[in-house]
């Protein structure tokens, strides 16, 4: 940041009033930079299926058939729980600049102990209580997974994007052990945990479908939301995720902060998978990869990682691959189409990112006041 | 008597198949992983390894099979890799956007689009390739162990072995390797030495593409001899860490690739020996080694300070 650069901006913090037109503008602007991109790629995504010779019309007609008519939107809904949960856990590592890559293992294996747990205790528990039980299980599971990374980080500041991909490949790879091994269902020859019985399921919201886990999930996301506004640990995460530098000079015991920015992040991304266990699935398969957390990244960007801004992406997201599940089938393509318009949406994103400009990513989530503060006493410094 | 001949004769084919898996496995993460080493010397931080990876592997595919050598194959995957990170030096380099993102959407397009592509091209089918013709290096092919694994490979295997010694070499001692170790260490030295930063990360980052598209290429056409949907399963991101690892040492590169080649390769190995052990313990072998190394040597591993810094001329 240039000293120039740097005078306007403060002068630009002190000048700015709440006027109805600059609030006008800046929505206009977040408008802009949100949607933008997800209709950008939504082309992109159909001229790409009209060089394949796909009727690209066609192809999105049925992405809303299937995704939301005639109560499929109810299929999206139960879809949007779990990836609210591990979109609020990736919110929170990436606010702190933590790059936790290692939901996948953090998932499967918090769904392996889940579905091979969970059979057992229903049985033995008051309901209630057991799915209780089951929800931190799994937080914890997906918690202590990010220890070793969240150690290494804070110590020696190894890389948490290698060490959170290792650890999520030695996980899926723990989680199959354990789902042919002990949480082998012995009625059936094929490598899956027990089924959980239709009534031991977590319950629906009345008069839908839906199961329960997605308030669990919307609670997680305000909480979140709270955690990362209102409260003093919210705000060093911040600090420390636009500058490191300033927040240890201001005290931040990064360590610390560090350690417990990823235990929170893997808790969430373990309760996404009870949700989706116990409110969908009821069991797991051996080499099961629903894959949610790559697909949920971009919307977590495009929301700006705020934890309320990402709930309209998700549900639009849920619809897209809800309904595209039937619609790549329809016009005879791989279902790993929608991962193209997923990076498409990544692309774009990127690119109108760089046309705005004023707000690179991760960096400036600081109001202007907050961060003159922080700048001040070591431009003091550098003058004195 | 001829137990013990026995038992000589399993240990001999256990070891020939350990070295000759482990080259097998090896050598794709042994070029993917120099091309993430030149780009992070360079400061540019390569997380769509894997989908330039999965880029070359098809085209790489792509060219043997129609092409019918192997030779049409690597150049086919080299193109791919090559094409694929103009998206990383236009992006990040040229814009500075951030490099992790792009590094991101580039792995998802890679499995997506190549996954459509196959779909599209062979529906549901994936032929295969004939295997490889191997170069047998006279005298030393006839040694007990180490002759029928590392003396009679094919040819891009011996020529894998002298690009690593040339990339060395040009880190060692020539003024491109300095270049792009001030790119990476201190890119406003190397600006106002006259030389680009810009020009020096594009072609660090072309290199790493090309590299990465010939490693995918190796890893579809040699290795497996098909290509199917995520062929690589993560490859790419364990030649990242063998790149930090090696701390861009082109000739720890080498150890560190056969070494996780080997442990990619040991379940097939273990069950020439008649020992059964589940593929899932084996997977993780290599992954718990990663975490183990990075633990005990975690204070030695060294990254470049400005790696995935965008360079701005005149900022600070």
């Amino acid at each position: 940041m240039t000293e120039a650069a740097l005078t306007s901006e403060s002068a630009a913090a002190t000048v700015e009033a709440p006027t109805r037109s600059a609030f006008a503008l800046r929505a206009l602007d977040v408008v802009i930079r949100s949607i933008v991109p997800v209709i950008l790629a939504l082309i992109a995504g159909g001229l790409l299926l009209l060089a394949l010779s796909r009727n690209p019309l066609t192809f999105y007609g049925q992405v809303w058939k299937s995704g939301v008519e005639n109560g499929a939107w109810q299929d999206s809904a139960i879809l949007m729980a779990p990836l609210l949960l591990i979109a609020a856990g990736l919110t929170v590592a990436f606010r702190a600049n933590i790059w936790n890559l290692g939901y996948s293992g953090q998932f499967l294996l918090a769904a392996a102990l889940v579905s091979g747990w969970g059979p057992s205790l229903v049985q033995r528990l008051p309901l209630a209580v057991a799915f209780v039980l089951l929800f931190v299980i799994a937080g914890l599971a997906g918690a202590i997974w990010t220890i070793i990374p969240a150690l290494l980080k804070a110590w020696y500041g190894t890389n948490e994007i290698i060490t959170t991909l290792m650890t999520s490949f030695i996980a899926i790879d723990l989680a199959n052990i354990l789902i042919k091994g002990p949480f082998q269902d012995p009625t059936v020859t094929i490598p899956q945990t027990r089924v959980l019985p239709f009534s031991d399921m977590l319950p629906s919201i009345p008069g839908t479908r839906i199961h329960c886990g997605l308030l669990i999930a919307f609670a997680a996301v305000f909480v979140v939301y709270y955690a990362l506004s209102r409260t003093s640990w919210g705000l060093r995460l911040r600090i420390m995720g636009a500058n490191p530098r300033a927040a240890r000079h201001f005290g931040v015991d990064l360590k610390r902060l560090i350690v417990t920015v990823f235990l929170a992040s893997g808790f969430l991304i373990g309760l996404s998978a009870a949700a989706d266990i116990l409110g969908l699935w009821g069991y797991a398969r051996a080499n099961w990869n629903p894959d949610y957390g790559d697909t949920v990244i971009p919307f977590v960007f495009l929301a700006r990682l705020n934890p309320l801004g990402v709930v309209p992406f998700i549900a639009f997201f849920s619809v897209l691959s809800t309904g595209g599940d039937l619609a790549t089938a329809e016009v005879n393509l791989p279902t790993d189409f929608m991962l193209v318009l997923v990076a498409l949406i990544l692309l774009f994103m990127t690119i109108i990112e760089w046309l705005g400009r004023s707000r690179p990513l991760g960096t400036s989530y600081l109001t202007p006041g907050l961060k003159q503060a922080l700048r001040a006493p070591l431009a003091a410094r550098r003058s004195g | 008597m001829s137990s013990l001949l026995a038992s000589q004769l399993v240990t001999n084919v256990f070891w020939t198949s350990v070295i000759a898996g482990g080259l097998l496995a090896g050598v794709p993460l042994m070029f993917t992983a120099l091309g993430e080493a030149i780009s992070e010397r360079a400061g540019v931080l390569n997380i769509g390894l894997e989908g330039m990876m999965l880029f070359g592997a098809y085209a790489g595919f792509l060219g043997a099979y129609y092409g019918h050598t192997v030779w049409l194959g690597f150049l086919a995957g080299i193109g791919a890799g090559a094409a694929t990170s103009l998206f990383m030096v236009v992006l990040c380099v040229w814009l500075g956007l951030d490099q992790i993102v792009v590094g991101i959407a580039i792995t998802l397009a890679g499995g997506g689009i190549t996954s459509v592509l196959q779909g599209a091209e062979f529906g549901n089918t994936y032929p295969r390739l004939g295997a490889v013709s191997t170069a047998p290096i006279p005298l030393l092919r006839r040694l007990p162990v180490l002759g029928r694994s590392l003396f009679e490979q094919p040819p891009m295997v011996y020529l894998g072995l002298a690009i690593v010694a040339v990339v060395a070499w040009v880190f060692r001692s020539t003024n491109v390797g300095l270049n792009l170790r001030a790119a990476g260490e201190k890119p406003e030295a190397l600006d106002q030495a006259g030389v680009s930063v810009k020009a020096t990360r594009s072609w660090a980052a072309l290199t790493t593409g090309a590299f990465a598209g010939l490693g995918g290429a190796y890893l579809s056409v040699v290795s497996a001899g098909i290509f199917t949907p995520f062929i690589t399963q993560g490859q790419g991101y364990i030649a990242i860490v063998i790149a930090m690892l090696s701390r861009g040492r082109a000739g720890l590169v080498l150890i560190f690739s056969f070494a996780f080649g080997v442990a990619l390769s040991l379940a097939d190995s273990l069950q020439i020996a008649g020992i059964n052990l589940s593929a899932d313990v084996v997977n993780m072998i290599p992954y718990v080694s990663i975490i183990a190394a990075l633990i005990i040597f975690a204070r030695s591993s060294y990254l470049p300070p400005a790696l995935a810094l965008p360079y701005v001329r005149g900022a600070r």
